[in-house]
């Protein structure tokens, strides 16, 4: 069979190519579209984007979620060795928590972006940025 | 026009292949932080704190003052928006979208409503043992006002009683960092008995916090699904 290292590493890194062309989708929606709404989508879409290619960067080859449920604990004693061996197949739990916080945030960005194109519209009775003045680049 | 797509599209280019060729260069799904770190909280969050949740124990005991914060970035949001989309107190009631649903989505979703509000809750309290917490609770409970307001047109929610419920939010949260203080230690530091993993009253503080970032989260996003329905020209 034919299969180089290269072709087994587009699958293995799948994960960092779709962050990346998410990313890029979002970049070119925010900077081509002439219609806000559209813009603000794009914006929208980058998060996503940078989000998932945080994830990605934390996920450890076949790892589960870091949460010490009771179907995964069992009734093992909590030894220090336990934990050891349990967390040593579990993924990095601080990209995670990191992504938490950016949702929120570009939520919060998401929100105002949106209300300043409602007050936009009501003001010129358009989303087309060409129609708007001051507002090109 | 022509133009300015076929740069964008070269400059989208350039990125996206310098971006690429970075990050073939890591390994992927092999652990390239510092060890210590995943390592740290993997093993303090069920052996000290007793918590089963590592991404919740991170978020709210070990970085407890930055979700403060993101919770305050939070709160400027909705009120940037408020203040974007203000219009005067008198206009408010009459409704970008003046119609009702139909009968079928009316009846539905007042069945539906509790149900919304009920998981909304098991996701916040549970915060500390399953995936979700005070964030991903209080969006759930924000989606059922949302499903109301859409389908009924005179659906309203009082505005006086959703700054109360954040107020009251926002104060437990500092409360509960200014009692760690008073308690001898740090802003946010655990002062509670911290049970036994596993347990729904476990954990500290986290609960505590996670209850009251649920009710003020839900409650922002009520008011800002509100403010956004009954903006008017």
């Amino acid at each position: 069979m034919n299969f180089t290292l290269f072709d087994l590493k587009i699958i293995e890194y799948s994960f960092f190519i779709t962050a990346i062309l998410v990313i890029m989708i979002g970049l070119y929606g925010a900077l081509v579209k002439k219609s806000l709404i559209k813009v603000v989508i794009g914006l929208s879409v980058f998060d996503s984007g940078i989000n998932l290619l945080l994830i990605s960067v934390g996920y450890i080859t076949s790892g589960t979620a870091p949460i010490f449920s009771p179907a995964l604990v069992k009734d093992m004693p909590l030894t220090l060795e336990n934990i050891k061996k349990l967390s040593a197949g579990m993924v990095d739990p601080v990209p995670q928590a990191l992504v938490l916080t950016a949702i929120v945030i570009g939520f919060g960005v998401t929100a105002v972006a949106l209300s300043l194109v409602i007050r936009l519209y009501r003001h010129h009775q358009t989303l087309n940025i060409d129609e708007i003045k001051n507002l090109k680049w | 026009m022509k133009m300015k797509k076929i740069l964008v599209i070269s400059l989208l280019a350039v990125f996206g292949v310098y971006l690429t060729e970075a990050l073939f260069k890591l390994d992927f799904g092999r652990q390239f932080f510092q060890q210590g770190v995943k390592d740290f909280y993997l093993v303090t969050t069920p052996m000290k704190l007793q918590v089963a949740n590592v991404v919740t124990a991170i978020v709210v005991n070990f970085r407890g003052f930055d979700t403060l914060g993101e919770v305050t970035v939070l709160f400027l949001a909705t009120t940037a928006m408020g203040s974007i989309l203000y219009k005067g107190r008198h206009q408010l009631g009459e409704r970008a979208v003046l119609f009702s649903g139909s009968r079928i989505v009316t009846t539905g979703s007042r069945l539906l409503f509790p149900a919304i509000i009920l998981l909304g809750a098991y996701v916040f309290i549970h915060g500390h043992l399953t995936p979700g917490g005070g964030f991903q609770g209080g969006v759930i409970i924000a989606t059922g006002f949302l499903l109301m307001l859409m389908a009924y047109a005179d659906y309203s929610v009082s505005h006086i009683v959703l700054s109360v419920v954040e107020s009251l939010a926002g104060i437990t949260f500092a409360t509960i960092g200014l009692l760690g203080m008073l308690h001898g230690g740090s802003f946010l530091q655990d002062f509670l008995p911290n049970g036994s993993l596993n347990d729904l009253l476990s954990g500290g503080i986290i609960p505590i916090i996670y209850i009251a970032v649920g009710f003020k989260v839900g409650a922002e996003l009520t008011g800002l699904i509100y403010t956004a329905l009954n903006e008017k020209d």
